[in-house]
């Protein structure tokens, strides 16, 4: 676990290079003009990106979250916004394979591992953020049909993506009145809000969606009844993992263009490098990185081996972003005034680590998650 | 169509070339090694054949038993669908006309049609070893192919010459082809292929399976030297109409050069 497997190396390098050659060329200008390109989504569905832990048999590589997570930090390393668009695409695949009938497995899951379709998650709503199980979005029970009614915010791939798992209530108030759902992206009723103007991911697309009658076949229920939370919050404990992994990577990324930089720039005569002030805060970036990635790889090793992980799971993700935001500020500062210009990329670093502190669960709610695991530990 | 790639395993483009302490040759220990660029574009064209004409795709890699991985990765991963490395200690100590005559032994007996090679290996970049192949198997060759096609039993190749001057070369199978740079744009291996190629048929042979005694080499190496160092750079001060006519002035009477 402590070291990557001759398998995992080649995975990594594989991504790498891709990612060199296809993805960073478009980084810069998608970023100042907030362009997806489901091209280029298709093009790591070819290379086996999108379905790294779905089984083979559902077209997927059939591997662990372990190497879900080097296959992600590689990518976050170039884009922070496409190893996001890979790691929401995994969440359908997560919940299908996890709660999803045979049906919905066979119909979906090859579909999203190949980058035939791209997958989207709808849980939040302009009023139900952190306190997920309050939505508004109902879905009312007609025959063998439900009709979906409210508005889902904040959601990444709105507009562009094939599916979306979307929560909504077919009960009481409270998480167990939830229930989840298949709905294509095409179901009529279903419209598009504002895209959202981002201060960081802005190569990933962020809209509202409006559901208006949206009438979708009972089948396309995920679970039973009120069993949609449940789905929900298992989603996101590996999803943190994703996260956490995405932040790795472009922790990784920050502290390798500050310290290129930090060796190369002369002021008094020496590289900057050389001045202690400088060396020891690449040192306490190095140090926040290495155990970062060293948690995120315990999460995903936990799951891996079927045990609990969610609460590592929670630390991963709160450490390894909030480590993604205080490492790319520090590459901004390495490169002082150069930094904060767009003629270096730590300033997008530093706009994308910001979304890693909030997504999937705010670093206030990880904390909330861990804090009750640990009073669990120690109620008698 | 029964199609050969010669992949040889060289240090990556960015590695830092070390010379062994007492100047025999150059230290790989600790470089990241890699299927040679040149190779690279051979490997590629070999599977684009494959893809356009159906058969198989065989590796052929002169080398160290350690090779093996980088075969894997560098050329099965991508889509070529069986190696043979030819790796014992009388391989390893082959020069160039020894390479050849294993690389040309393994071709004739796997029933290649075609063999695609890099112009140069990115180490040595001798480029013996592939008018060799052609020359011992008695098939045709054409060097530094900047594009290719097959129809039939004919190949049509493109070479780039000096001075921007293309010649156009066509003839009959069989024919060694070695591929220069912007002959295609090699692909990066797709995660499940990774996989895959682990699984791959490899063997790996040394000189006796292939019914060759003496492959050693005919000339020795001796005294690597590492370039000397480049002299510090010199900044021209002044405006741009002062400095171009002391640049001019200095490429004229300090380097000789124009």
């Amino acid at each position: 676990m402590f070291q990557l497997t001759e398998d995992q190396v080649d995975l990594a390098e594989a991504v790498a290079g891709f990612c060199r050659e296809t993805l960073a060329p478009t980084v810069e200008a998608d970023d100042e003009h907030q362009v997806f390109r489901p091209e280029l989504f298709r093009a790591m569905g070819e290379q086996g990106f999108l379905g790294v832990p779905t089984p083979e048999e559902h077209g997927g590589l059939g591997l662990g979250y372990f190497e879900y997570c080097v296959v992600l930090e590689e990518i976050a390393k170039v884009s922070a916004s496409y190893a996001v668009t890979v790691a929401v695409n995994g969440l359908p695949q997560v919940i299908l394979g996890q709660f999803g009938t045979e049906e919905q497995k066979a119909e979906w899951l090859p579909k999203l591992a190949a980058g035939e379709a791209l997958g989207a998650f709808a849980l939040s709503e302009p009023e139900s953020g952190s306190d997920a199980g309050a939505m508004k979005t109902t879905a009312e029970r007609r025959g063998d049909t439900y009709v979906l009614n409210g508005t889902k915010f904040w959601i990444t791939h709105g507009g562009v993506a094939d599916i979306y798992i979307c929560m909504a209530r077919t009960g009481g108030p409270g998480p167990k009145g939830v229930s989840a759902f298949i709905l294509p992206g095409d179901a009529t009723g279903l419209s598009f809000g504002k895209k959202e103007n981002k201060m960081g991911l802005r190569a990933s697309p962020t809209v509202e969606l409006v559901l208006d009658d949206v009438v979708i076949p009972a089948a396309n229920r995920i679970g039973e009844e009120g069993f949609g939370f449940n789905v929900a919050m298992a989603a996101l404990d590996s999803g943190r993992i994703t996260i956490a992994a995405s932040g790795v990577g472009l922790s990784q990324a920050a502290l390798d263009y500050a310290g290129v930089y930090a060796t190369e720039r002369k002021q008094f005569k020496k590289p900057i490098i050389d001045f202690q002030g400088v060396s020891f805060m690449l040192a306490d970036m190095a140090c926040k990185i290495e155990s970062s990635r060293l948690l995120v790889h315990k999460a995903a090793w936990l799951r891996d081996q079927g045990l609990p992980y969610a609460n590592i799971a929670a630390m991963a993700k709160c450490v390894a972003t909030d480590t993604a935001m205080s490492v790319t500020t520090d590459a901004v500062q390495v490169l002082g005034g150069y930094g904060y210009t767009k003629e270096h990329p730590v300033e997008r670093y530093m706009r994308d680590a910001k979304v890693m502190q909030i997504v999937e669960g705010t670093n206030q709610i990880q904390r909330l998650v861990i804090g009750r695991h640990l009073k669990r530990g120690w109620m008698r | 169509m029964n199609i050969g790639v010669c992949a040889k395993i060289s240090p990556h483009a960015d590695a830092r070339i070390k010379i062994k302490s007492d100047g025999s040759g150059v230290d790989t220990k600790g470089e990241k090694l890699v299927v040679g660029d040149y190779d690279e574009y051979a490997v590629e064209e070999a599977i684009r054949t494959k893809e356009a004409h159906k058969g198989a795709v065989t590796a052929f890699t002169v080398g160290a038993t350690s090779d093996e991985k980088l075969v894997r990765s560098g050329a099965l991963a991508l889509g070529v669908d069986k190696a043979v490395l030819i790796s014992d200690d009388a391989a390893v100590n082959a020069g160039p006309l020894g390479t050849a005559k294993l690389l040309a032994a393994a071709i004739k007996e796997a029933g290649c049609e075609i063999v695609f090679t890099g112009k140069a290996a990115t180490d040595d970049g001798n480029s013996q070893v592939s008018a060799m192949i052609a020359e011992l198997l008695g098939w045709a060759q054409v060097s530094q192919v900047t594009k290719f096609a097959i129809e039939g039993t004919s190949f049509t190749a493109t070479r780039a010459m000096d001075a921007g001057v293309l010649q156009i070369v066509s003839g009959s199978l069989p024919v060694v082809i070695t591929c220069e740079d912007g002959l295609n744009d090699p692909r990066y291996p797709k995660l499940p292929d990774i996989m895959k190629a682990k699984r791959k048929p490899l063997s790996k042979i040394g000189a006796g399976d292939l019914g060759l005694a003496d492959v050693a080499a005919t000339s020795s190496e001796s005294n690597f030297a590492p370039p000397p160092p480049r002299p510090a750079s010199r900044i021209i001060e002044g405006d741009a109409a002062s400095a171009a006519q002391e640049l001019v002035r200095l490429l004229r009477e300090e380097a000789k050069v124009i």
